[in-house]
């Protein structure tokens, strides 16, 4: 695929994903909207419908101020669904009219059936037979599970020419979600009385092996790769395989500096060698990984050219 | 169910695993009202080397199992690899000409499949689904005609008395063995350590990248590159399941997500009767045939005792649960 395809893939800044402060949250997407060369901005709780009250005020200013800035605005919904609390934050956000909702659990895929809607990646949708049947209940757009092989990502797409494929192209890895809530549990407090301790770190806790290497980190009731997902190398080989829009998860780094380094290397402008230099200084030279695209272990870094 | 008013004394479905046809055997002799298993390749999440059983060995089991009023489900629970539906269709169409009692399924493509292809099949929604709301779980109903539901090890018997309020379908939980503790279907732990996950390959954690290292003060247990625990000489060195490990947070060293328990729910059985649920599941297709006769010979007493009205017998299954500890997990909703 060359320069030029390349040009037309879109960038998706995904929800963030932290318990950030309401109003480094809301001043982030200001920032967002004023500078980000993203063309899709994702917003909303996606793990733990305990946050909501903190968030939900802010969000129709920040919907406005994004859509004046000319970006597509996505509500998400939570991964996982287990109480009324979460129910009722999924059913209000799959009410809401004129905008598009990102489902990531069954729950929302059945409340928006028969309208256009996007998969987020907390859905499996790992082949053709799940594909079909989602795009007949009103898919229009997906963002692959971050377990997917390169080889799978072509075979699925393959002849599919009504959905448009997003992949999770950078940030921490979302490995799982738990009831349990591991920030809680590590202060030795449980959900119900978690004193959202989850606020005290914006990147999630570090979880190290017992040799001191670090290996995960804990966003309350999420869990998430310590290594920070880039495929800065590998927009071209998924452009081929018919993905068209990257999705960045926001870290409590330069966003509008990472969304910058895949545009231009998308366009053509950086060479992504020079793209990864920059991405490392960003994240002050966190371990990267794409291990996942070339079917080995996620945390593994393939370099393409040692293929 | 929704037409139902529960019944204190109304006997819970035992639904057992079997990875061998000595298993199944086993399981049925000591008193299973269901055995379920998988065939031997990646449609099902317990694909280990040597378990599990080929076409012929189904046939046998079955009529085994239906000579002594006994049923056969079969676990086709994983998600099939893009461009690649063939094994997952074969298994589906072949347990309905053999005549299994149900399937479990959890990819939404292969129920939309089963249900087009194999009206008359039961379908069973898996673990592997996730479904652990009323709103996905009508959903998987209404769109697919599923019949059963086994719900995820995220729920409180409090949740499950009002999940199924909320629903018209039957509901089977977990009350032996492993326990996860991520949402199940939604765990990508073990790939990302050994390019293996449950969803994709079956396996968690697999064994083939297991290895231990003798380090004379401690035994290290790696999985892939990455050290999962360490024992001392006088610790009992577990396996090293991901989700199960001892890691530093917060500069402590902890079980962090979950201490090597095995869940045990039979001093609830009440309970559960209570919050109407249909079936019990005892995990561990892929323990041995002494294993699931005892535990299978024990949840029957409980079960029959339960619905007796008698007192529940006290249970030694110390010795065969991992690391002598028992956990009711989610049920007890102060687990989180």
């Amino acid at each position: 695929m060359n320069n030029s395809d390349m040009s037309q893939s879109k960038l998706t800044l995904g929800p963030v994903m932290f318990n950030w402060n309401p109003d480094v949250w809301r001043d982030f997407y200001f920032r967002i909207a004023d500078e980000a060369c993203v063309d899709t901005v994702c917003i909303g709780e996606v793990v733990c419908a305990k946050r909501d009250p903190f968030f939900t005020p802010l969000i129709p200013e920040i919907i406005e101020r994004l859509q004046r800035a000319g970006k597509e605005v996505v509500l998400s919904t939570l991964a996982l669904i287990m109480s009324k609390r979460d129910l009722t934050s999924v059913r209000e956000i799959t009410a809401m009219e004129d905008i598009l909702v990102e489902a990531n659990d069954v729950s929302a895929v059945s409340l928006l059936k028969d309208r256009p809607h996007i998969i987020g990646p907390f859905a499996n949708v790992y082949n053709e037979g799940t594909l079909e049947f989602l795009r007949r209940n009103g898919a229009v757009r997906v963002c692959l599970p971050v377990e997917m092989s390169l080889q799978s990502i072509t075979s699925l797409t393959a002849n599919q020419h009504d959905t448009e494929f997003e992949v999770f192209a950078y940030g921490r890895l979302p490995l799982a979600i738990s009831a349990r809530c591991y920030h809680a549990r590590s202060h030795g407090l449980s959900k119900d009385s978690c004193q959202y301790v989850c606020d005290k770190d914006v990147d999630g806790m570090d979880v190290d092996t017992l040799d001191g290497d670090p290996f995960l980190v804990v966003n309350g009731l999420q869990t998430l790769s310590y290594s920070c997902c880039n495929f800065i190398h590998d927009l071209g080989a998924l452009s081929a395989a018919g993905i068209s829009r990257f999705r960045l998860s926001p870290q409590s780094w330069d966003m509008v500096a990472v969304a910058q380094c895949f545009r231009d290397v998308l366009d053509g402008k950086t060479e992504s060698e020079q793209a990864e230099h920059i991405l490392d200084d960003l994240s002050d030279g966190l371990t990267s990984s794409n291990g996942y695209l070339y079917g080995k272990e996620g945390m593994a870094f393939a370099a393409p050219w040692a293929e | 169910m929704i037409s139902e008013t529960p019944e204190t004394h109304k006997k819970l479905e035992l639904v057992c695993p079997a990875g061998t046809p000595a298993s199944l055997r086993a399981a049925i002799d000591n008193g299973a009202d269901v055995v379920y298993l998988g065939f031997r390749d990646e449609t099902n999440a317990r694909n280990f080397p040597g378990l599990n059983f080929s076409r012929e060995e189904l046939a046998q089991g079955l009529d085994y199992a239906h000579q002594r009023g006994a049923e056969i489900y079969i676990a086709i629970n994983t998600y099939p690899q893009a461009g690649n539906p063939d094994p997952w269709h074969a298994a589906i169409d072949d347990a309905a000409t053999y005549g299994a009692d149900a399937v479990i399924l959890a990819d939404m493509g292969l129920l939309d499949y089963a249900a087009r292809k194999h009206p008359d099949l039961n379908r069973h929604l898996s673990v592997q689904a996730s479904a652990s709301n009323p709103q996905a779980i009508n959903f998987y109903v209404e769109t697919f005609g599923v019949r059963r539901v086994v719900l995820p090890r995220v729920l409180s018997v409090i949740e499950i008395t009002a999940l199924n309020k909320q629903i018209s379908v039957q509901t089977e939980v977990f009350a032996f063995g492993g326990l996860c503790v991520m949402a199940e279907g939604r765990c990508a732990l073990s790939s990302y350590v050994t390019g293996q996950s449950p969803n994709m390959n079956g396996v968690c954690s697999p064994a083939g990248h297991v290895h231990y290292e003798d380090q004379g003060d401690q035994l290290v247990s790696k999985l892939g590159t990455v050290t999962i625990n360490a024992f001392a000489p006088e610790e009992k060195a577990g396996y090293p399941t991901l989700c199960k490990g001892r890691f530093k947070a917060r500069g402590t060293v902890s079980y962090l997500f979950e201490e090597p328990t095995s869940l045990n729910v039979v001093a609830m059985l009440p309970e559960l009767v209570n919050a109407g649920v249909t079936a019990l599941k005892i995990e561990g297709r892929q323990r041995g045939r002494a294993y699931i006769a005892q535990v299978v010979s024990q949840f029957r007493k409980a079960v029959d005792a339960q619905a007796d009205g008698t007192t529940l017998p006290d249970m030694n299954l110390t010795s065969i649960t991992e690391g002598q500890q028992n956990t009711v997990g989610a049920y007890d909703k102060t687990w989180r």
